[in-house]
């Protein structure tokens, strides 16, 4: 059985010749060419949504300061407004956007993260994912053949662009993270895969040109606040997708859009603290008075 | 880049703030301690680049310490690893060095004091996606992930010392991926550096000691 894909394209004629969901091609695609059995490749992505769970829900309770003193106690309030039913977007918009940012605080404070793709991104996958589980009560098998689906659309990224802020800027980590959530949305809500690579297409169109510039070069502003953007943009692009609105730019395509446009950012505003956010005012005074770089 | 798994797009597992700055610098200083010899008295960490500059708000001070006392990047103690270093009366102290430019952006050097007196200068560059190597052993530029189990082997240059590497290698039914022989610029010492597809034989690495030629064997277990 062939189970190797290089691009979108040739995913999408995977699972139409082996009758599959994108999970399904990306697990054979581990089991056949990768170190893991399969017991052992599960247990390890059961482990991965166990650490997801306890960075998205831990500063809900339990708040704290991130190491160079941006960030803190952002998913708390955001979670509180939605308790006290004054929340603007509603339940599925402001939890994922709580779980997303709680992950870049905990990712901030020096507690324990998954990478998805990157550390700077690591709050769009488990918010979207932890906050369909509340809405939709979907199981945790459930959530990790959601995982499976974004860590396919997330190989793609890796293998045929970047994933590198320093390389693309920040639509390389949350734009891509955010066309890893999208996707697994829409196969989570029994989208067809090529309705999941029309939302992966959108997500990245969507935050196309968006550029790296933290603070300090700390990973916590504008950063955290960027993981809630991407899962609320991989909401808006899942849903373009399930009501069957087809993008005129294929996701191999966008992918390559990306890739070379990040690679047309200047320096400045790919990870190094010199320009964008990094160079406003504020953000230069904050920088210098805990002795980081700024220009 | 190398095939690509589905726990290197979601992974690693980490503590952050940053795979590069943080889970970086815990594996390079991990693999460090592997190659020096005996129990630990002090550690200096020299950092150059963006580690200089930044290491601070990153964690990465600590995140070198916790290698260096065998912490992998997603032990929960790292946090923590100023007072661990205090308890087990571990010395440390991080020099930033914003002179040097001509180095990876995200290097260090590792300067290990053991209780007998012996020092090894180690140094490590940290890749990106928490992805390291160690590019200096002393005096030999050597080129170690650690994504393997690593063999590494200080000998005196001189005919012999890599057939008798080998040799024990296959005596012990292990398979080489890698091996690579790298000399000291200054000097007659040599350093192979042997990758192995799964586990590294207890035997072979006693039997690779046991030559005139050889000085230390270093195991760098995954």
């Amino acid at each position: 059985m062939e189970t190797d894909f290089k691009n979108g394209k040739e995913l999408l004629q995977l699972c139409q010749e082996q009758n599959c969901a994108i999970s399904e091609a990306m697990k054979r695609r581990e089991w056949a060419q990768g170190e893991l059995e399969p017991e052992e490749g599960m247990r390890r992505m059961r482990k991965v949504l166990k650490i997801m769970k306890e960075s998205c829900r831990t500063p809900l309770q339990a708040p704290r300061k991130s190491v160079g003193g941006l960030i803190g106690g952002e998913a708390r309030k955001l979670n509180r407004l939605r308790e006290e039913g004054k929340s603007l977007c509603g339940g599925m918009l402001n939890r994922a956007a709580a779980y997303a940012m709680a992950t870049l605080e905990v990712n901030a404070s020096m507690g324990l993260i998954v990478a998805a793709p990157t550390a700077g991104a690591s709050g769009v996958v488990p918010g979207v994912l932890l906050a369909m589980q509340d809405v939709y009560g979907l199981s945790d098998a459930q959530l990790t053949e959601g995982l499976f689906n974004a860590g396919a659309i997330g190989y793609l990224a890796m293998r045929n662009a970047t994933v590198a802020g320093a390389v693309g800027g920040c639509q390389a980590e949350v734009g891509v993270a955010s066309a890893m959530a999208a996707s697994a949305a829409v196969q989570l809500m029994g989208g067809s895969p090529g309705q999941c690579l029309e939302a992966a297409s959108a997500a990245l169109m969507h935050m196309l040109g968006l550029v790296c510039d933290p603070i300090g070069g700390l990973v916590e502003c504008p950063c955290q606040g960027r993981n809630a953007a991407g899962a609320a943009n991989a909401l808006t692009a899942a849903e373009l997708a399930l009501a069957g609105i087809r993008q005129p730019i294929p996701f191999d395509e966008m992918l390559g859009v990306m890739y070379a446009t990040g690679r047309k950012l200047p320096p400045e505003l790919r990870e190094t603290a010199m320009g964008g956010c990094a160079a406003a005012p504020s953000g230069c005074r904050y920088a210098k008075s805990m002795g980081l770089p700024c220009p | 880049m190398s095939w690509i798994s589905v726990f290197d797009v979601l992974g690693p597992n980490m503590i952050g703030p940053s795979s590069s700055h943080t889970a970086g610098a815990v594996s390079m200083a991990r693999l460090a301690r592997g190659l020096a010899v005996g129990k630990l008295k002090r550690v200096e960490f020299i950092l150059y680049g963006s580690f200089a500059r930044t290491y601070q708000g990153h964690g990465t001070d600590r995140a070198l310490l916790g290698g260096i006392m065998g912490f992998r990047p997603d032990d929960r103690r790292i946090p923590d690893s100023f007072a661990i270093a205090d308890r087990i009366g571990l010395e440390y102290s991080f020099v930033p060095d914003r002179t040097e430019t001509d180095l990876h952006p995200n290097t260090a050097d590792m300067v290990i004091t053991s209780e007998d007196g012996r020092v090894m200068r180690i140094r490590g560059e940290s890749l990106g996606g928490g992805k390291v190597r160690i590019t200096r052993i002393n005096e030999a530029e050597v080129d170690i992930t650690g994504e393997y189990e690593t063999i590494v082997v200080m000998h005196e240059d001189k005919p012999g010392a890599a057939a008798h590497i080998t040799r024990c290698l296959s005596e012990a039914g292990a398979n080489i991926a890698f091996m690579k022989l790298f000399r000291e610029s200054r000097g007659s010492m040599a350093c192979s550096v042997v990758e192995l597809d799964g586990q590294i034989p207890a035997k072979a690495a006693e039997d690779i000691r046991n030559h005139p030629c050889v000085r230390d064997v270093m195991l760098l277990r995954r």
